[in-house]
């Protein structure tokens, strides 16, 4: 379509709305991108599958249930694909969530400390819990905890007379984190040595050895997560608006933002307890997204779950093979993109997307 | 300066019969911010079709008359009546059906497009996981048409210039189809034309659909020629309400704004026209 400033009054008048399908979001460009996205996260997948620090093969693999290439394939490979495929969609739906509720597009849960919190969460219930048993359960609820009081206190501080002010919004996200950090390296210097590998999983971010029963905790978890998500997006979309204007188009403003940051917390929590802090693809994967297809709630969410997955599936593949046989932090790898990321949006949208 | 002299016109006046429904109304509202208080007893009522002005100097409680209305902000005491319910009996959305606000400020923190936030003024009328029908797109369209928008549509709202955004907002709050329209200084920044064509498209709406229009203006102009009746405001008071002729005398508005001004007719409107007064004014008056 032409560029629409060049048209005369009476060639804008003649138009209809049938003319301006592409500046609000269909259902058929929806279905569309979504389609290209899953399509993106399939290859991705089996890309990820079929190579590591090992060759296998893969028809062997599946032929072969006795071949170490089946063991590879079906006990390290998929558990492994699937969690970072999890974890990397509830980072991202995360990180959309968040950044609509707080209207900044620099809000994700790694760089507020909501994760950093879900991680000491983590760790102490490691540490008390690993004594009096029931530590699988114990972990995931203590990480939601801690992530939920992270969240409601980063909120609550960011307010300024009432407004949420961005850069205090972000400001108190890195004090957070240098919190709890040091809170982690706390527990870490009084507890048996024993747990040092389990605190520096939780610290670096990795999707070391997943077992079934983690992936599967974490995808009904997240799923649940999606659901809350994708169901508020409208009132996302409206939230963007500020909280008074998100209310008087019919926005129970406070109940929805008790229930984003109630599923939020949980989303974190439940992929923190199994990874540990891993920064930044909350907020790499729906600048993409709203850069690429715009900036629409019912869209971003469905495309972040996908993106990221899709994302954190090749950042993990990286962060196995680049220096094989040993193998990076996925979340470094995660971290090493993010910073300069962070610095580029900050410069770029900073001054017009965060004079709110 | 007048006091509480003038009541809001009630059902009981012999034009009454005559005149268009009520569609808001507001009685002895008081309120404030913590313990501090900004309003004492306003009432006002504002009919279908009808323009309704508050003015009074900064600080006088005009935006948060206009939140009380909007139900962002609860009242201490006093009600508001929206089509002759009280507003607490609505929800949310329902509210969001009937009344539209445009507040001073408008910012958005994503690269919505123009039209994308049109449509949002449709959310209220939209099913939970319900698309925007084509009846929606319609109004959305005719919201942009009305404002002179459509050539921005596909614009991101952050690359507007401050009248642009203005009118977007405006376009949202019609494409609400609501009955009654509450801007706040809807034509602060804005150059002579643009406002001029905002009170304009305002004056169809109320005439095409019964729309009740209540802004805050800080133009004593503006606001004489265009509205049918005026809040005066001071200190959170009404110090004055009724048409423009009857409540924008000399010595309302010498005591309301506290400096010396000349109440005289526009020669090209015969609308009330006020100018500063004498040069030589004693401020402290």
């Amino acid at each position: 379509m032409s560029a629409p400033a060049a048209l005369s009054d009476q060639a804008v008048a003649k138009l209809t709305p049938a003319d301006f399908a592409d500046a609000h979001l269909t259902r058929a460009r929806m279905a569309m991108t979504l389609a290209a996205l899953g399509a993106l996260l399939i290859v991705v997948a089996i890309v990820a599958a079929a190579f590591g620090s090992v060759h296998i093969d893969l028809m062997r693999a599946i032929a072969d249930r006795s071949s170490a290439d089946h063991a590879i394939l079906f006990g390290a490979r998929i558990p492994r694909v699937l969690m970072g495929a999890i974890v990397g969609a509830v980072l991202a739906a995360v990180g959309a969530a968040l950044q609509a509720l707080v209207r900044n597009p620099l809000a994700e849960g790694g760089i507020l400390g909501i994760s950093g919190g879900g991680a000491f969460g983590a760790i102490v219930a490691l540490v008390v819990f690993s004594h009096l048993g029931g530590a699988d359960v114990a972990i995931p609820l203590c990480a939601f905890a801690a992530s939920l009081i992270s969240t409601l206190t980063v909120y609550r501080l960011a307010q300024v007379d009432g407004r949420l002010e961005p850069f205090t919004l972000l400001l108190v996200g890195v004090i957070f984190n240098a919190f709890w950090g040091a809170a982690i390296m706390l527990v870490n210097s009084i507890v048996n040595f024993y747990f040092t590998h389990s605190i520096i999983f939780w610290l670096m971010g990795s999707f070391e050895a997943p077992t079934y029963r983690e992936v599967a905790m974490v995808m009904v978890l997240g799923g649940i997560g999606f659901a809350i998500l994708i169901a508020r997006a409208r009132d996302l979309n409206l939230l963007s608006l500020g909280d008074d204007e998100a209310a008087e188009l019919g926005v129970e403003v406070d109940a929805v933002r008790r229930t984003i940051f109630v599923a939020t917390s949980v989303m974190i929590g439940a992929a923190v307890s199994v990874s540990g802090i891993i920064s930044f693809v909350g907020l790499i994967v729906p600048h993409i997204i709203r850069t690429a297809i715009g900036a629409d709630h019912r869209m971003l969410i469905p495309a972040s779950i996908l993106g990221g997955a899709a994302f954190t599936v090749a950042a993990d593949l990286i962060a196995r093979v680049a220096i094989a046989p040993s193998e990076l932090p996925v979340g470094a790898i995660t971290a090493l993109c993010g910073g300069p990321f962070f610095i580029y949006v900050l410069r770029r949208e900073g001054r017009k997307s965060l004079a709110l | 300066m007048k006091s509480e002299t003038e009541k809001p016109a009630t059902d009981g006046d012999a034009s009454a019969a005559a005149a268009p429904a009520v569609a808001m109304r507001a009685i002895d509202l008081s309120a404030g911010y913590g313990d501090r208080p900004v309003l004492h007893q306003v009432s006002l009522d504002v009919r279908a079709g009808e323009m309704l002005a508050i003015v009074g100097p900064n600080g006088a409680g005009k935006s948060t008359l206009l939140k009380i209305l909007s139900g962002s902000l609860t009242p201490w005491s006093g009600s508001v009546e929206l089509e002759g319910r009280p507003l607490g009996e609505y929800d949310r959305r329902a509210i969001a059906r009937r009344l539209a606000m445009v507040a001073q400020e408008n910012l958005v923190a994503f690269r919505f497009t123009v039209l994308e936030i049109v449509l949002m003024g449709r959310a209220p009328h939209l099913g939970a996981f319900h698309f925007e029908t084509r009846h929606d797109l319609e109004i959305a369209h005719a919201a942009l048409e009305r404002f002179d928008l459509l050539s921005l549509a596909r614009r991101p709202i952050q690359e507007l210039s401050g009248g642009e955004r203005k009118r977007v907002f405006l376009a949202r709050a019609l494409a609400q189809s609501p009955h009654v329209a509450l801007l706040d200084e809807p034509t602060a920044f804005l150059d002579l034309k643009h406002v001029a064509e905002i009170f304009a498209r305002f004056r169809e709406l109320r005439i095409e659909r019964g729309m009740a229009v209540v802004a805050t203006l800080h133009d004593l102009n503006a606001a004489a020629m265009h509205a049918d009746r005026v809040l005066l405001m001071k200190d959170g008071a009404v110090a004055g309400y009724g048409t423009p002729e009857a409540v924008f005398t000399a010595d309302n508005l010498r005591a309301v704004y506290e400096t010396a001004v000349h109440v005289g007719r526009n020669p090209a409107t015969g609308a009330i026209s006020v100018l500063p007064g004498a040069l030589a004014v004693d401020a402290r008056r």
